[in-house]
């Protein structure tokens, strides 16, 4: 029996087939699902990390102690944890180590479109590349195993439609046997000391084992031969060989499963058996960059997009402009005549969401807000418009003390979540107690990782299998850093935080802002969402309460006579009661949460 | 088999995921190579949402390019307009009766289409469409939040390559089993409303 799962279910299924012991991540979109998925089987510890390097530093350790370990992150991810990947690469472990490692084609979800196959050259470290969900979840396997063949780390690469996708999967069973524990340390410091000395001695060790991985990918499975039509040769990985399967099915493919380090014989000997040789593969050109640099001439970029995701339409469209197909083979998008304007559906702050209540407090005072990676970098639309920065986790804080130092007229914040603070904020807050910056950083404590769908984070109390730990005290932190000026505000009582943030602005020195309220989308919030109602004797349809951005408050059919502009109601399914809009409203037209609480008991 | 080509869409929060993960699961049963493909994460914020699934005896890419589309599965008005050109000439579109109406058309900057307009888009792609009342039917159901499973009623009308009782399998193992009974009744109200579309059609035709 076939099982359809996505590929991130695939992976974690994978995991726990092929006996792994040690799981740690940081969540990430298109990656999250994996250890969401991994904590149901027991037999595999598995852990939320504070960020993507100490993730990676604990796989590492689990493997250096004997245990088949993974870490599991989004292409940016590694970025945070290169300094770990890098050293992992020099020095093998005990065994299998492998780092998953999604990128997001067309950046769904994230600030950058990468293409992390450049870090395995970088680091010397072999890449595998899925198709489907059957494959996620036997590489895996396949990935341990040569990690321990070859004492390197591995990373299984996927991307947004590998994670995201469901295809059918035949399951199995748990590998038990040798690599359960208890493990025996084995010392060596000479291979896992990476000071210069030894280090120097590793350098040839691991480009001699990149020599040895090539003449295994010779034979590797996984890298498949498909000989059909001899016209045209398509090389290509991932789920990119699926678009091309699709456009062209009389082709003949070479499918790369290991697209670092590439076979060169078996390349070459593709070559020669086509006449017109394609690379089709998503984002760089890596595939394209490594045949040319066996010495053999192949076409990809010059055809297919640089930017951007792949899919059967777009592989289609770029082979007929490039002659690879007659047009009418090809089907379009249809071209849809008199279409009316379409208004657009971004991303919103939900109904009832905290943050905000902090951007409306930004805005009336005016402040310059350095953000962060979360659910707030969409106060950046309008109609609040209220953030300027946001470049990656972790780095308002930074970006805050930089521009504090040089100084500006504006006030200026730093806004970020708790589970960003964890991740890389805490080093930038410490930099500007240490080196003295007036910068005011306003942590947004909503007690959850809400962006990436409510994982548990040290904000929290409790761990990724659901346990009961230590709940970190934002305002002990700040002190434990030096920082004095520290401030608890709830950012749905706008007078409250207003005043705050005044007196956090106004003070010689850094100081903390705590903006502490639950993301209204947790059960416990949900449990008390009380709609708002609008007394329509009062509404003049000023719209000041539009400023806001509530998709909850919306204009009624109709209109104030003296002002002859529509009036405002609330819609009862979407509004949680947060009192945001109550409090914006300068006529009291919006009857508050209290009020509406009182009403329902005088019916009752 | 005849591979179907099925996109779902909607807005974020309104069951469009539910609904995918049935017709990817009803595919299966009837004895398809099954794929679905969706974006999780930001998007998913009151955004437009979007689910690719695919029938078919072997099926390569997970996402369906345009103008491949065998059948819309709209949950709302708009959002059928906003992905109409990914529709095959002449295919099916089924649009759940349900607007959610944009911040900019909420705020009065900009303006919901009209069911006019709808109309006169749709036409020109396809005169295969049908406009099911999904809020009323899954309201007189006992849930409006069962809306999609009303669509799904009316789908199951249309699609001769799985049974009836293959799609409730599918939704009783899906839904929890206190809303159950409500699921089962609309559904039932989404086909019983597709059919008579249907019986209306041939005996004009």
């Amino acid at each position: 029996v076939k099982t359809l799962l996505s590929g991130n279910e695939a992976i974690a299924r994978g995991a726990y087939e092929s006996g792994v012991r040690l799981a740690s991540a940081y969540p990430g979109t298109p990656s999250t699902e994996i250890l969401e998925n991994m904590v149901q089987y027991k037999d595999i510890v598995s852990e939320w990390a504070p960020n993507e390097k100490v993730a990676l530093d604990t796989a590492v350790g689990g493997a250096y102690a004997g245990a088949r370990s993974m870490a599991v992150m989004k292409h940016v991810g590694l970025n945070v944890a290169a300094d770990t990947f890098f050293y992992a690469a020099m020095t093998g472990a005990e065994a299998g180590l492998l780092i998953v490692c999604a990128d997001d084609p067309a950046m769904h979800s994230s600030q950058n479109e990468q293409d992390n196959r450049r870090y395995c050259k970088f680091a010397r470290v072999p890449c595998l590349e899925p198709s489907d969900s059957q494959e996620a979840k036997d590489m895996v396997g396949v990935g341990l195993e040569i990690s321990e063949r070859f004492d390197t780390p591995v990373m299984l690469r996927t991307t947004t439609r590998i994670g995201h996708s469901h295809t059918l999967v035949e399951l199995g069973e748990r590998q038990a046997g040798e690599v359960e524990g208890p493990y025996e340390y084995r010392l060596d410091q000479a291979k896992y000391v990476m000071v210069p000395g030894n280090a120097r001695r590793r350098h040839p060790i691991i480009e001699e084992r990149v020599s040895r991985l090539a003449e295994f990918a010779e034979s590797f499975a996984y890298n498949k031969v498909e000989l059909n039509d001899p016209r045209l040769g398509i090389v290509t990985d991932g789920v990119a060989y699926q678009y091309a399967r699709e456009v062209f099915p009389e082709a003949s493919f070479l499918r790369l499963g290991m697209t670092y380090p590439l076979p060169p014989k078996l390349v070459q000997e593709f070559a020669d058996k086509v006449v017109r040789l394609i690379v089709i593969e998503e984002l760089d050109p890596f595939i394209e960059e490594e045949i040319r640099l066996i010495g053999i001439q192949v076409e990809g970029k010059s055809i297919f997009p640089l930017v951007g995701e792949l899919d059967p339409g777009v592989v289609r469209a770029a082979a007929v402009r490039a002659g690879l197909l007659d047009a009418e083979q090809a089907v379009a998008p249809l071209e849809v005549q008199d279409l009316p304007p379409l208004p657009m559906r971004p991303p919103l702050l939900c109904p009832g969401c905290p943050h905000r209540g902090l951007f409306t407090v930004t805005n009336k005072l005016k402040l310059v807000v350095n953000g962060d990676i979360g659910c707030y970098a969409l106060g950046f639309l309008p109609p609040l418009s209220a953030l300027h920065t946001c470049g990656c986790m972790g780095a308002s804080i930074g970006v805050a003390h930089g521009v504090s130092k040089v100084g500006v007229r504006q006030k200026h914040v730093a806004v970020l979540g708790d589970s960003t603070f964890f991740h890389s904020g805490m080093p930038a807050l410490l930099n500007t107690a240490y080196n003295r910056s007036d910068t005011v950083t306003v942590i947004l404590d909503n007690r959850t990782t809400a962006m990436t769908g409510h994982q548990e984070n040290p904000a929290t109390g409790k761990t990724l299998d659901g346990e009961e730990t230590v709940r970190v005290d934002f305002e002990q932190l700040a002190r434990a850093m030096g920082i004095e000026n520290t401030y608890r505000v709830d950012p749905y009582d706008l007078k409250q935080t207003e005043n705050a943030l005044r007196a956090a602005l106004a003070v010689d020195g850094p100081a903390v802002v705590i903006a502490e309220r639950a993301c209204a989308l947790l059960p416990e919030a949900r449990a008390k969402w009380t709609a708002l109602e609008v007394d329509p004797e009062r509404c003049n349809g000023c719209g000041l309460c539009f400023r806001i951005g509530c998709p909850a408050v919306l204009r009624s059919n109709e209109s104030d006579p003296k002002t002859g502009r529509l009036r405002v109601k609330i819609d009862p399914l979407l509004c949680t009661g947060c009192n945001i809009c109550a409090q914006v409203c300068a006529r009291g037209a919006i009857l508050g949460r209290e009020e509406i609480l009182r009403r329902q008991e005088a019916r009752s | 088999v005849k591979a179907i080509n099925f996109l779902v869409v909607g807005v974020g929060g309104q069951g469009a995921l539910l609904a995918s993960n049935v017709l990817a699961e009803v595919g299966v049963r009837a004895g398809f190579d099954v794929k679905k493909a969706e974006v999780h994460g930001m998007s998913q914020r009151g955004g437009s949402v979007n689910s690719h699934v695919r029938w078919g005896e072997q099926v390569n890419s997970p996402l369906i390019g345009g103008g491949e589309v065998d059948v819309l599965f709209s949950l709302e008005k708009l959002e059928t307009l906003r992905y109409l050109n990914m529709l095959r000439k002449g295919g099916l579109a089924l649009i759940g009766e349900f607007s959610i109406p944009p911040l900019t058309v909420s705020s009065g900057e900009q303006r919901y289409p009209d069911d006019e307009q709808i109309e006169r888009a749709l036409r020109q792609v396809t005169e295969d469409f049908l406009c099911v009342p999904t809020l009323s039917l899954a309201t007189q159901a006992g849930a409006a939040r069962a809306h999609n499973v009303v669509l799904l009623g009316a789908l199951s009308a249309r699609i001769e390559a799985a049974a009836p009782e293959t799609w409730m399998q599918v939704i009783e193992v899906t839904v929890p089993e206190k809303y159950l009974a409500l699921n089962r009744l609309a559904f039932e109200m989404g086909r019983t409303y597709a059919l008579r579309d249907n019986e209306i059609k041939y005996s004009a035709s």
